[in-house]
């Protein structure tokens, strides 16, 4: 496929996650990319999908070209049902009425662990990352998407830190950590789309993207992807979902 | 290890709470007289989150006022972080996410402090952070948990928490030590001279916050009347008799948000990030000695803001209500 391309990196991680969100589902976003795919999915397939943010809001609509700079500014609470405190709201996923968290991520391993919190040694970081936020809370409780930027720094085989975690070492290590629910679901890329094996707990490729090639997921990943000769495509972004996508962030604050 | 260093006996906290006037009384004082009921070394919880109701003005009065070696908790932490590093004021931060906001990207500042081991950053997720809180505020020594297990974030703080089997199903589960900080610091929208406080939108953590700590410094956008209080006593969520002072300050929480009231001052956020992002040491003195030590009052201080910024900031803050 050689046509060119009428969308950036981030819309078409934007239209691909959105895309994994149904009708009906209580989804926990994070600002950015999440935020967009899930109000993206809210006006084209899901309608009635409820947004929950950790700063403490049920079910807002976010308003095209006010995107919130983070989940706890006003701007969150735009025709929610519901405002309630922090601690509240994040126990919504410990009793179980959340069925997706949805988040970035800085770095993930082969087993979907997320560090957002120290690159390099813990002790003597040549980075100290922002922290967990809610992400430790949500991927510890919930079913999990990851959508992230698909770079071979960021993709690595173990990550300094787990953060959020995943399916820790693999196998049924996450059950046998003391974790009895949640765990990692799928991991959207600008590459492609990828789940985890039943038994391994290895992160796959489900499908790849408009474009790419298996080759340059394998180059851009720091392990073994495993990647089957005849893995599915995902279809190319439609038209409405680039144009809803733009309207609501006019001034591409992250899809640029 | 037992008891984690910040568990307090509950014979010491109901003696704590025994201690102090918890009469109807008035108890409005100025920036500057608030300030001491901080000293050094105490463990200050600060209100709201993020960029939402900080409040600004009480921290700006402890920095102008030369505290030192504070311990600070938060929900979430946003510059404020920043300038109590930068200024000496605190050399300890407890929180679940540290950084100006996710539009600016990680903090400078908050990697140059940390990084170089100058002060401590102490992770915790962020419903732990809410759990501790509200342990503290319901008076017992912990809350169990099922989030924060098989991760570096609970292994990293293990002193400090327990895991546990649960003594009814055997499942896994950790038990996180309550939180009663000697200090709150919150910022409302409305409160009276008594300290019943009223507040609009997000209440994130800052009603456990008032509950759980020993003293409380509330700044309110507004002094109201007690009989406005009682018209709507359903929108009282702060009691007065766990205030110990009352501080009016219109744009107490400037240049972060303040629900219904004004949002965050994007222009002057960018121009802080822009200043300690070339220089995180110096920008962060710079800005200190400009905007917190140089203004004569917290007036001149708004003044320094300007007109323009806090207009702008007010219409799209009131613009919540255009619905």
């Amino acid at each position: 496929m050689t046509e060119h391309k009428s969308y950036t990196a981030s819309e078409l991680l934007a239209v691909m996650a959105a895309r994994l969100l149904k009708d009906g589902q209580a989804v926990f976003a994070g600002v950015g990319i999440p935020l967009l795919a899930a109000t993206l999915a809210q006006r084209l397939h899901a309608g009635t999908l409820t947004i929950l943010f950790e700063g403490g809001v049920i079910g807002p609509f976010v308003v095209p070209g006010q995107l919130p700079p983070s989940t706890n500014e006003q701007r969150c609470t735009r025709r929610a049902n519901m405002v309630l405190p922090i601690t509240d709201v994040l126990l919504l996923l410990q009793r179980g009425y959340v069925d997706v968290g949805f988040m970035g991520g800085a770095q993930i391993d082969r087993f979907g662990n997320l560090n957002s919190s120290f690159i390099g040694d813990p002790d003597a970081p040549a980075i100290r990352l922002p922290g967990t936020g809610g992400g430790n809370d949500i991927s510890s409780l919930t079913q999990m998407i990851v959508a992230m930027k698909h770079e071979k720094r960021r993709f690595v085989m173990k990550v300094d830190f787990i953060t959020s975690p995943g399916f820790i070492d693999g196998a049924d290590s996450r059950v046998k950590s003391g974790l009895i629910s949640g765990g990692m679901w799928r991991v959207v890329t600008d590459l492609a789309l990828m789940g985890f094996d039943e038994k391994s707990r290895e992160m796959r490729v489900l499908a790849l993207h408009p474009g790419v090639t298996a080759e340059q997921v394998q180059d851009n990943t720091g392990f073994d992807l495993h990647i089957d000769s005849r893995v599915e495509r995902t279809a190319p972004p439609y038209e409405n979902e680039l144009a809803v996508l733009r309207e609501l962030d006019p001034e591409r604050l992250y899809t640029a | 290890m037992g008891m984690g260093p910040d568990v307090k006996s509950y014979h010491d906290l109901r003696k704590a709470t025994a201690s102090r006037d918890r009469g109807l009384r008035e108890k409005v004082m100025s920036l500057e007289e608030a300030a001491p009921l901080v000293n050094d070394g105490d463990h200050v919880a600060i209100g709201g989150c993020t960029l939402s109701r900080t409040p600004i003005a009480m921290i700006w009065a402890l920095i102008r006022a030369g505290r030192k070696n504070l311990k600070v908790s938060r929900s979430i932490v946003s510059t404020e972080g920043d300038l109590l590093f930068g200024s000496g004021a605190a050399n300890h931060i407890m929180t679940s996410w540290f950084s100006q906001g996710i539009v600016w990207g990680v903090s400078k500042v908050m990697r140059h402090y940390t990084e170089k081991k100058l002060a401590r950053f102490e992770e915790w997720s962020h419903m732990s952070m809410g759990l501790r809180y509200r342990a503290g505020a319901m008076g017992v020594p912990f809350m169990a948990t099922r989030a924060m297990i098989g991760s570096d974030v609970g292994r990293r703080v293990e002193d400090q928490v327990k895991p546990m089997a649960c003594p009814f199903t055997g499942e896994p589960l950790l038990l996180l030590p309550a939180l009663n900080p000697d200090v709150a610091l919150i910022h409302v929208q409305r409160a009276d001279r008594y300290g019943n406080a009223q507040m609009d939108g997000l209440q994130f953590m800052d009603i456990d916050l008032a509950m759980a700590a020993n003293r409380v410094i509330l700044t309110t956008e507004r002094l109201i009347s007690n009989d406005q209080i009682r018209r709507s006593p359903d929108q009282t969520r702060i009691p007065f008799f766990t205030v110990d002072a009352v501080v009016e300050v219109p744009y107490g929480s400037a240049p972060h948000e303040c629900y219904g009231l004004y949002e965050p001052f994007f222009g002057h956020l960018d121009y802080y990030a822009g200043l300690t992002s070339k220089d995180a040491a110096g920008g962060v003195k710079n800005y200190l000695d400009e905007y917190y030590r140089a203004p004569a009052s917290w007036s001149e201080y708004l003044a320094k803001l300007g007109v323009d910024a806090i207009m702008d900031a007010s219409r799209r803050g009131r613009s919540i209500f255009n619905d």
